[in-house]
């Protein structure tokens, strides 16, 4: 089977597709932990672009910023959980939009 | 081959993630993210990075994820009666989000200049051994940086979830 090389730009595609269905979702979903996942998928859309540039460019330094990100996901999704956590503890609802306290 | 790959697996990512935006049930959304994230790790093999790939399937699909299902069932979060925000948002959001999709392709792919095409095996540059030599030479002090942040993570989660003692 002949080997068919991928044009760069379909990976570019590819993550701009996904970044656009985590903003979706982290606009009309209600849910605190789908917003959550939604941010989690849109970080994950940036690192495919990091690495496709590291691919063009023929250097390590995409790969690292996106071990960076990783990390940084990581620690955010740690506090995010426990954030979670504490307002399911003191308001027993997951609906972002009940969570409005700080609104007027 | 690896064209078919790619689509293959570009396919199942892009499937996933609107699984992981259309259903309500918390559990369903999470696995159709680990899916995203095992297509993300194939596609990152494809371009020859081999320690972030391991590294999404061992950081993203088995920790991270494992946190999120953790706090899931211990919520006990159940199907969502009202997942939606206002049709509003759906009527005005759907179209932005097409033509937004749509403005992001054409610009990658008619006005950045030619780039690579991308063939399995042809960029060797992302083992470990030379994340490494990145790591502990040119990036050391984000590195360093780094594990504070993380310190600094661990300690606020303890914080925000320890139980209040009245």
């Amino acid at each position: 089977m002949p080997n068919v090389p991928v044009p760069l730009n379909y990976y570019l595609t590819l993550s701009a597709i996904l970044f656009m269905i985590g903003a979706a979702g982290f606009i009309i979903r209600r849910n605190i932990i789908t917003v959550f996942m939604s941010i989690e998928l849109m970080l994950n859309a940036v690192n495919l672009t990091f690495v496709t540039f590291s691919y063009q460019f023929r250097q390590v330094d995409g790969h690292i910023y996106s071990f960076f990100v990783m990390v940084v996901a990581a620690a955010e999704a740690a506090v995010g959980l426990a954030i979670i956590l504490t307002v399911f503890k003191n308001r027993s609802t997951l609906t972002i939009d009940d969570v409005s306290s700080m609104k007027n | 081959m690896d064209l078919i790959l790619f689509i293959v697996f570009a396919m199942f990512a892009v499937a996933s993630a609107l699984g992981l935006i259309l259903q309500t049930h918390p559990i369903n959304s999470a696995l159709s993210l680990i899916g995203v994230m095992g297509s993300l790790a194939v596609l990152y093999l494809l371009l020859g990075a081999e320690f972030i790939a391991a590294a999404q399937l061992v950081v993203y699909a088995g920790a991270i994820m494992v946190l999120f299902l953790f706090v899931i069932m211990l919520l006990n979060a159940g199907e969502e009666r009202n997942p939606w925000k206002a049709p509003v948002v759906a009527y005005i959001g759907g179209p932005v989000v097409i033509f937004l999709i749509g403005a992001f392709v054409y610009l990658i792919n008619f006005t950045l200049p030619p780039m690579r095409s991308v063939s399995f095996g042809d960029f060797t540059g992302g083992g470990p051994r030379e994340i490494g030599m990145a790591i502990f030479t040119k990036y050391l002090l984000p590195f360093e940086v780094t594990s504070v942040l993380i310190l600094i993570a661990i300690v606020g989660a303890m914080v925000l979830a320890r139980k209040e003692i009245d």
